[in-house]
Protein backbone atom coordinates (compact mmCIF):
# COMPACT_ATOMS: atom_id res chain seq x y z
CA UNK A 1 0.00 0.00 0.00
CA UNK A 2 1.19 3.54 -0.71
CA UNK A 3 0.55 6.50 1.59
CA UNK A 4 0.69 10.10 0.40
CA UNK A 5 0.58 12.76 3.10
CA UNK A 6 -0.57 16.31 2.41
CA UNK A 7 -1.86 19.28 4.36
CA UNK A 8 -4.94 21.33 3.61
CA UNK A 9 -6.66 23.90 5.78
CA UNK A 10 -4.85 22.67 8.90
CA UNK A 11 -5.85 19.05 8.33
CA UNK A 12 -3.37 16.24 7.67
CA UNK A 13 -4.74 14.15 4.83
CA UNK A 14 -3.48 10.61 4.30
CA UNK A 15 -4.25 9.34 0.80
CA UNK A 16 -4.05 5.53 0.94
CA UNK A 17 -3.76 3.44 -2.21
CA UNK A 18 -3.80 -0.35 -2.52
CA UNK A 19 -4.40 -3.07 0.07
CA UNK A 20 -4.59 -2.50 3.81
CA UNK A 21 -3.70 -6.05 4.70
CA UNK A 22 -1.63 -7.86 7.27
CA UNK A 23 2.11 -7.40 7.29
CA UNK A 24 2.37 -4.55 4.79
CA UNK A 25 -0.56 -2.19 4.47
CA UNK A 26 -1.46 -2.25 8.15
CA UNK A 27 2.12 -1.42 9.11
CA UNK A 28 2.26 1.43 6.59
CA UNK A 29 -0.94 2.90 8.01
CA UNK A 30 0.33 2.62 11.59
CA UNK A 31 3.60 4.36 10.70
CA UNK A 32 1.80 7.12 8.80
CA UNK A 33 -0.46 7.83 11.79
CA UNK A 34 2.44 7.85 14.21
CA UNK A 35 4.44 10.18 11.97
CA UNK A 36 1.49 12.54 11.68
CA UNK A 37 1.00 12.59 15.45
CA UNK A 38 4.72 13.10 16.01
CA UNK A 39 4.54 16.09 13.69
CA UNK A 40 1.83 17.54 15.90
CA UNK A 41 -1.22 16.70 13.79
CA UNK A 42 -4.53 16.92 15.67
CA UNK A 43 -6.86 16.72 12.68
CA UNK A 44 -6.35 13.68 10.47
CA UNK A 45 -8.42 12.71 7.44
CA UNK A 46 -7.81 9.23 6.04
CA UNK A 47 -8.73 9.04 2.37
CA UNK A 48 -9.66 5.43 1.51
CA UNK A 49 -10.88 6.17 -2.02
CA UNK A 50 -8.15 4.09 -3.70
CA UNK A 51 -8.13 1.20 -1.24
CA UNK A 52 -8.96 -2.08 -2.98
CA UNK A 53 -8.95 -4.49 -0.02
CA UNK A 54 -9.04 -4.23 3.74
CA UNK A 55 -8.61 -7.36 5.84
CA UNK A 56 -9.26 -7.76 9.56
CA UNK A 57 -5.79 -6.48 10.39
CA UNK A 58 -6.42 -3.40 8.28
CA UNK A 59 -9.70 -2.79 10.08
CA UNK A 60 -7.89 -3.28 13.38
CA UNK A 61 -5.31 -0.72 12.35
CA UNK A 62 -8.02 1.80 11.48
CA UNK A 63 -9.56 1.23 14.92
CA UNK A 64 -6.16 1.64 16.58
CA UNK A 65 -5.56 4.83 14.65
CA UNK A 66 -8.94 6.18 15.73
CA UNK A 67 -8.40 5.40 19.42
CA UNK A 68 -4.80 6.63 19.42
CA UNK A 69 -5.68 9.95 17.82
CA UNK A 70 -8.79 10.41 19.99
CA UNK A 71 -6.90 9.59 23.19
CA UNK A 72 -4.41 12.33 22.33
CA UNK A 73 -7.14 14.87 21.93
CA UNK A 74 -7.22 14.77 18.16
CA UNK A 75 -9.81 13.84 15.57
CA UNK A 76 -9.58 11.17 12.87
CA UNK A 77 -12.17 10.97 10.11
CA UNK A 78 -12.58 8.86 6.98
CA UNK A 79 -13.07 10.00 3.40
CA UNK A 80 -14.46 8.31 0.27
CA UNK A 81 -15.11 4.72 1.34
CA UNK A 82 -15.10 2.32 -1.63
CA UNK A 83 -18.16 0.02 -1.54
CA UNK A 84 -16.22 -3.02 -0.34
CA UNK A 85 -14.61 -1.04 2.49
CA UNK A 86 -17.99 0.43 3.41
CA UNK A 87 -19.44 -3.11 3.48
CA UNK A 88 -16.72 -4.21 5.87
CA UNK A 89 -17.31 -1.29 8.21
CA UNK A 90 -21.04 -2.03 8.13
CA UNK A 91 -20.53 -5.71 8.89
CA UNK A 92 -18.17 -4.98 11.76
CA UNK A 93 -20.54 -2.26 13.01
CA UNK A 94 -17.71 0.24 12.95
CA UNK A 95 -19.47 2.53 10.50
CA UNK A 96 -21.15 4.25 13.44
CA UNK A 97 -17.83 4.76 15.21
CA UNK A 98 -16.14 6.70 12.45
CA UNK A 99 -17.11 10.03 10.96
CA UNK A 100 -17.31 9.26 7.24
CA UNK A 101 -17.48 11.78 4.39
CA UNK A 102 -17.92 11.48 0.64
CA UNK A 103 -16.31 14.77 -0.36
CA UNK A 104 -13.03 16.28 0.79
CA UNK A 105 -14.37 19.81 1.13
CA UNK A 106 -17.23 18.66 3.33
CA UNK A 107 -14.84 16.57 5.43
CA UNK A 108 -12.48 19.52 5.94
CA UNK A 109 -15.32 21.77 7.04
CA UNK A 110 -16.35 19.25 9.69
CA UNK A 111 -13.12 19.53 11.72
CA UNK B 1 -18.15 -24.19 -14.54
CA UNK B 2 -15.81 -27.23 -14.35
CA UNK B 3 -17.43 -30.64 -14.12
CA UNK B 4 -14.80 -32.33 -11.98
CA UNK B 5 -13.02 -31.50 -8.78
CA UNK B 6 -9.75 -29.71 -9.35
CA UNK B 7 -7.38 -29.95 -6.36
CA UNK B 8 -4.42 -27.71 -5.60
CA UNK B 9 -1.92 -28.23 -2.80
CA UNK B 10 0.46 -25.51 -1.65
CA UNK B 11 3.00 -25.34 1.16
CA UNK B 12 4.30 -21.95 2.26
CA UNK B 13 6.62 -20.67 4.97
CA UNK B 14 5.09 -18.52 7.68
CA UNK B 15 5.57 -15.13 6.06
CA UNK B 16 2.70 -12.76 5.33
CA UNK B 17 4.00 -11.99 1.84
CA UNK B 18 3.35 -15.63 0.92
CA UNK B 19 -0.37 -14.97 1.26
CA UNK B 20 -0.16 -13.17 -2.07
CA UNK B 21 1.15 -16.36 -3.73
CA UNK B 22 -1.84 -18.33 -2.51
CA UNK B 23 -4.17 -15.56 -3.61
CA UNK B 24 -2.74 -15.74 -7.13
CA UNK B 25 -3.35 -19.50 -7.28
CA UNK B 26 -6.85 -19.09 -5.86
CA UNK B 27 -7.68 -16.36 -8.36
CA UNK B 28 -6.50 -18.55 -11.20
CA UNK B 29 -8.50 -21.53 -9.93
CA UNK B 30 -11.66 -19.48 -9.46
CA UNK B 31 -11.26 -18.25 -13.02
CA UNK B 32 -12.92 -21.49 -14.12
CA UNK B 33 -16.15 -20.38 -12.46
CA UNK B 34 -18.71 -17.88 -13.58
CA UNK B 35 -18.36 -15.66 -10.53
CA UNK B 36 -18.67 -11.90 -10.38
CA UNK B 37 -15.79 -9.78 -9.11
CA UNK B 38 -17.49 -9.06 -5.80
CA UNK B 39 -18.01 -12.74 -5.02
CA UNK B 40 -14.36 -13.43 -5.80
CA UNK B 41 -13.35 -10.60 -3.49
CA UNK B 42 -15.18 -11.99 -0.46
CA UNK B 43 -13.85 -15.52 -1.02
CA UNK B 44 -10.36 -14.09 -1.46
CA UNK B 45 -10.70 -12.19 1.80
CA UNK B 46 -11.88 -15.22 3.79
CA UNK B 47 -9.02 -17.39 2.55
CA UNK B 48 -6.58 -14.57 3.27
CA UNK B 49 -7.81 -14.49 6.88
CA UNK B 50 -7.43 -18.25 7.32
CA UNK B 51 -3.82 -18.16 6.12
CA UNK B 52 -2.98 -15.05 8.14
CA UNK B 53 -4.36 -16.75 11.28
CA UNK B 54 -2.27 -19.85 10.58
CA UNK B 55 0.88 -17.76 10.18
CA UNK B 56 0.29 -15.38 13.07
CA UNK B 57 -1.59 -17.31 15.72
CA UNK B 58 -0.83 -20.89 14.70
CA UNK B 59 2.82 -20.79 13.73
CA UNK B 60 3.58 -17.68 15.80
CA UNK B 61 5.38 -16.03 12.87
CA UNK B 62 8.14 -18.64 12.88
CA UNK B 63 9.18 -18.59 9.22
CA UNK B 64 10.40 -22.19 9.19
CA UNK B 65 7.01 -23.50 10.26
CA UNK B 66 4.85 -24.38 7.32
CA UNK B 67 1.30 -23.63 6.35
CA UNK B 68 -0.32 -26.13 4.03
CA UNK B 69 -3.24 -25.17 1.85
CA UNK B 70 -5.51 -27.47 -0.12
CA UNK B 71 -8.00 -26.07 -2.60
CA UNK B 72 -10.73 -28.35 -3.89
CA UNK B 73 -12.97 -26.88 -6.53
CA UNK B 74 -15.94 -29.06 -7.25
CA UNK B 75 -18.72 -28.28 -9.68
CA UNK B 76 -20.75 -26.53 -7.00
CA UNK B 77 -18.50 -25.99 -4.00
CA UNK B 78 -15.12 -24.57 -3.07
CA UNK B 79 -13.36 -26.26 -0.16
CA UNK B 80 -10.22 -24.71 1.32
CA UNK B 81 -8.22 -26.45 4.03
CA UNK B 82 -5.49 -24.53 5.84
CA UNK B 83 -3.18 -26.38 8.25
CA UNK B 84 -0.58 -24.94 10.58
CA UNK B 85 1.90 -26.41 13.04
CA UNK B 86 0.56 -24.56 16.07
CA UNK B 87 -0.99 -25.49 19.37
CA UNK B 88 -4.61 -24.91 18.44
CA UNK B 89 -7.27 -22.82 20.14
CA UNK B 90 -10.85 -23.02 21.33
CA UNK B 91 -13.17 -21.07 19.01
CA UNK B 92 -15.74 -21.02 21.81
CA UNK B 93 -13.46 -18.75 23.84
CA UNK B 94 -13.29 -16.06 21.18
CA UNK B 95 -14.86 -12.72 21.93
CA UNK B 96 -17.79 -11.44 19.90
CA UNK B 97 -16.29 -8.59 17.83
CA UNK B 98 -19.74 -6.99 17.56
CA UNK B 99 -20.22 -6.71 21.32
CA UNK B 100 -20.01 -3.05 22.33
CA UNK B 101 -17.13 -3.73 24.72
CA UNK B 102 -15.12 -5.37 21.91
CA UNK B 103 -15.94 -3.09 19.02
CA UNK B 104 -12.88 -0.87 19.46
CA UNK B 105 -10.46 -3.72 19.98
CA UNK B 106 -7.83 -3.80 17.23
CA UNK B 107 -7.94 -7.59 16.82
CA UNK B 108 -10.33 -10.52 17.02
CA UNK B 109 -12.12 -10.12 13.68
CA UNK B 110 -10.33 -12.70 11.49
CA UNK B 111 -12.60 -15.65 12.21
CA UNK B 112 -15.60 -13.34 12.03
CA UNK B 113 -14.55 -12.47 8.47
CA UNK B 114 -14.34 -16.16 7.55
CA UNK B 115 -17.72 -16.91 9.05
CA UNK B 116 -19.22 -13.95 7.27
CA UNK B 117 -17.95 -14.66 3.80
CA UNK B 118 -18.05 -18.47 3.65
CA UNK B 119 -20.91 -20.92 4.18
CA UNK B 120 -19.23 -23.21 6.70
CA UNK B 121 -16.10 -23.14 8.86
CA UNK B 122 -14.81 -26.21 10.70
CA UNK B 123 -11.78 -26.63 12.95
CA UNK B 124 -9.77 -29.77 13.56
CA UNK B 125 -7.32 -29.74 16.46
CA UNK B 126 -4.74 -32.48 16.43
CA UNK B 127 -2.33 -32.37 19.38
CA UNK B 128 1.20 -32.27 18.07
CA UNK B 129 -0.01 -32.02 14.49
CA UNK B 130 -1.29 -28.48 14.32
CA UNK B 131 -4.68 -27.04 13.54
CA UNK B 132 -6.72 -27.34 10.37
CA UNK B 133 -9.48 -24.97 9.38
CA UNK B 134 -11.83 -25.97 6.58
CA UNK B 135 -13.76 -23.30 4.70
CA UNK B 136 -16.62 -24.18 2.39
CA UNK B 137 -18.43 -22.00 -0.09
CA UNK B 138 -21.21 -22.96 -2.47
CA UNK B 139 -20.37 -21.65 -5.90
CA UNK B 140 -23.77 -22.15 -7.46
CA UNK B 141 -26.11 -20.95 -4.75
CA UNK B 142 -28.13 -18.66 -6.97
CA UNK B 143 -29.76 -19.07 -10.34
CA UNK B 144 -27.01 -16.98 -11.91
CA UNK B 145 -24.22 -18.64 -9.95
CA UNK B 146 -23.50 -15.59 -7.84
CA UNK B 147 -22.10 -15.88 -4.37
CA UNK B 148 -24.13 -13.77 -2.04
CA UNK B 149 -22.33 -10.64 -0.87
CA UNK B 150 -22.46 -10.10 2.86
CA UNK B 151 -25.00 -7.72 4.24
CA UNK B 152 -24.99 -5.73 7.43
CA UNK B 153 -28.22 -7.43 8.42
CA UNK B 154 -26.41 -10.74 8.90
CA UNK B 155 -25.03 -11.06 12.38
CA UNK B 156 -23.16 -14.35 12.93
CA UNK B 157 -21.70 -14.98 16.37
CA UNK B 158 -18.02 -15.87 16.77
CA UNK B 159 -18.73 -19.41 17.92
CA UNK B 160 -20.93 -20.30 14.97
CA UNK B 161 -19.24 -22.81 12.72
Amino acid sequence: MRVNVRQREGVTILDLKGKITIGVGDVALREAIHEALSAGAKKILVNLGDVSTIDSSGVGELVSAYTTVTNRGGKLKLLDLPPKVADILQITQLITVFDVFEGEDEALKSF
Amino acid sequence: MPADSLPFHLTIGSRFENIELVQAVLADALGAYDLDAESRHWIDLAVREAIANAIQHGNRLEPDKRVEIDLELGPEELVVRVRDEGEGFDPGELNDPLAPENRLRPNGRGIFYMQKFMDQIDYDFRPGRGTQVTLRKRLSGGADGEVAAPTAAERPKPDES
